[in-house]
């Protein structure tokens, strides 16, 4: 599966909230989308899920657009982890599960579901309701549930806010996991050690726009993250693996200073 | 996790319960009846007085009693699905209020002296303006709120207009004759008033129910659920037109029974595990059930004039509402 957003244009209120954007990501990769807060991540990540309609370029999954491949394959084609996400009753965890087998047919705890649960590692939550979970639970059902799609192309929405170290680790293994195993996955990410550690490629965003796409080493160079950010940042390498800790703020002089 | 086994036998079980109350309520009422030979003659065509009771009196009011809280249960269930609000009611889309209005106007000027179908006629055609309201506003691309709010204006005005039919009534019997048929009841009401609304609420409940997976889907809020390939628009046209249809008829029939809608959906949700798309059927039967039941009870208590059916389901509702509230408050969701 390959998703192409060519010349996205998003606007919101008026205001271009995505510019003329243009971005491939091809299965099997983990592609991790940074920026400052307010940079059209989530504007783009809910553009590419067809919630706000384009106000210029298209969008195509392997060459078809959602429009072509119809509302129902779509929800096949595509699994979606809001930001923030909620339950709104208190059903237990595997019927939560299960509803991410509802573009296949019927809500059911069938092996897709539960292979979701277990590599989510929530099984053991599975006869829990969801009233009575952690926010770090809760955010680990919910990314069950979009795994249990099984959708070539999976989009979440910072899925590692609400976790702590433990479980941030195990969920970014997850999403990289999930792209090894042939899906195209796009995760927003604030944590730039975390982006930095287990993301293929990172595309930052800043102000609507493309500032930069590459490996994070590419990416996460001081001065890219500089003019987006407005921050210093630390790095190296372990193992190969290369590390980013955001290390102090920069003034404004600094920025115009640091920018190309 | 609630297993399919498990919810075929709620669903068994409710149905069998409205099935009772459905023969209980047949079998109770003021004119004395031998049933047996009631049936024997409605079953073999002959017109006696037994017959004609039970056909003319009984089954209509047996009837309108489970089909008007069926409308009510599964409706409630669609709205608080819907809006993920555990506190809608199938009156917010307005449609009663303006089935009200309908059955007011009719009444106000006069057209049920000259012809008695004048007051349903009237309720539907009032909930039907509604309905159209609604729909132009659904097919608009309005949100879930907008919609509601849309609603809940029409509420609002047909509230107004119905307080202004009253205030300028031309008799305090007039006034006090409105202010009757709108506490709702199901006495005196015929074949006709069932040939009227039935269809209205078969088409309503066949929508609302349509909703089912997409009801399942929302749990998770609108953004996930249509990722998950469902049509929010679609839903909602499934959701508030099948409202309009079924309660719209029903107040056109019955008048405005309150808390059935409201108070239904919070029983049953326990039992099928809070799953929204489970929750419909078993709460139009719970509805069913609670109302026939309620409409029984008006009947055994002896009170003279009979109590109105929607101050008895008030009654019993509201406080039951609160200890509810007190509840969810525990809980937490």
């Amino acid at each position: 599966m390959i998703v192409a957003a060519s010349g996205v244009e998003v606007r919101r209120g008026g205001a271009r909230v995505v510019r003329d954007l243009s971005l491939d990501v091809r299965g099997g990769e983990l592609l991790g989308l940074i920026g400052p807060n307010g940079a059209g991540k989530t504007s783009l990540l809910r553009a590419l899920c067809g919630l706000d309609p384009l106000a210029a370029g298209h969008i195509a999954f392997d060459g078809r657009t959602p429009a072509e491949i119809g509302r129902a394959a779509f929800g096949r084609t595509l699994a979606y982890l809001p930001q923030n996400g909620r339950i709104h009753w208190p059903m237990t965890v595997a019927d939560v599960v299960a509803l991410g087998r509802l573009p296949h047919g019927a809500a059911v705890l069938d092996d897709a579901a539960r292979r979701a649960m277990a590599a989510a590692d929530v099984t053991p939550l599975a006869h829990r309701t969801t009233g009575t979970l952690s926010g770090g639970e809760r955010a680990r059902v919910l990314l069950a549930r979009a795994l249990a799609v099984e959708a070539p192309v999976l989009l979440a929405d910072e899925p590692v806010a609400a976790l702590d170290p433990y479980h941030a680790l195990q969920v970014m293994e997850l999403l990289r996991a999930t792209a090894r195993a042939g899906a195209a996955v796009v995760a927003v990410l604030h944590d730039l050690t975390l982006a930095a550690r287990f993301c293929d490629r990172l595309a930052l965003m800043d102000r609507g726009a493309l500032a930069a796409l590459g490996t994070p080493v590419e990416v996460l160079a001081p001065a890219p993250v500089a003019a987006a950010y407005r921050v210093a940042v630390e790095s190296g390498t372990r193992d190969g693996v290369p590390f980013v800790i955001p290390w102090s703020r920069l003034d404004r002089t600094d920025r115009t200073e640091q920018s190309p | 996790m609630t297993g399919m086994r498990h919810h075929r036998l709620l669903i068994s079980g409710l149905g069998l319960l409205v099935a009772l109350l459905f023969a209980v309520s047949l079998l109770i009422g003021y004119a004395p009846l031998d049933f047996g030979a009631a049936l024997s003659d409605l079953l073999a065509g002959r017109e006696s007085l037994p017959a004609l009771v039970l056909a003319e009196l009984r089954l209509p009011r047996a009837v309108l009693g489970a089909a008007v809280g069926f409308s009510l249960g599964v409706t409630g269930a669609a709205l608080q699905g819907l809006m993920r609000n555990p506190i809608a009611d199938p009156g917010i889309v307005g449609v009663s209020g303006a089935a009200a209005l309908g059955a007011v106007v009719a009444f106000y000027f006069g057209f049920s002296a000259t012809f008695a179908l004048a007051l349903p006629l009237g309720g539907l055609i009032g909930a039907g303006v509604a309905t159209v309201f609604l729909l132009m506003v659904a097919r608009s691309g309005a949100d879930t709120a907008t919609l509601i709010l849309a609603g809940v204006a029409i509420n609002a005005l047909a509230g107004a207009l119905t307080a202004l039919a009253l205030n300028l009534a031309p008799s305090p019997y007039a006034a006090l004759e409105v202010v009757f048929w709108l506490m709702g009841s199901l006495a005196d009401r015929s074949l006709v008033h069932v040939a009227l609304a039935l269809p209205f609420m078969v088409l309503g409940w066949g929508l609302v129910l349509a909703s089912a997976r997409a009801m399942d889907a929302l749990t998770l809020g609108e953004d996930a659920a249509q990722s998950l390939g469902f049509s929010m628009q679609r839903v909602r046209l499934l959701v508030v037109g099948g409202t309009a249809a079924a309660v719209g008829a029903s107040v056109a029939v019955a008048g405005a029974i309150g808390f059935v809608g409201l108070v239904v959906p919070h029983l049953v949700r326990p039992l099928v595990g809070h799953r929204p798309g489970r929750l419909l059927l078993a709460s139009g039967l719970a509805g069913a059930a609670l109302t026939l039941g309620a409409d029984i009870a008006v009947r055994l208590i002896p009170t003279r004039p009979e109590l109105k059916l929607g101050v008895v389901t008030a009654i019993i509702g509201a406080p039951f509402f609160l200890a509810m509230l007190r509840r969810l408050k525990v809980e937490g969701p």
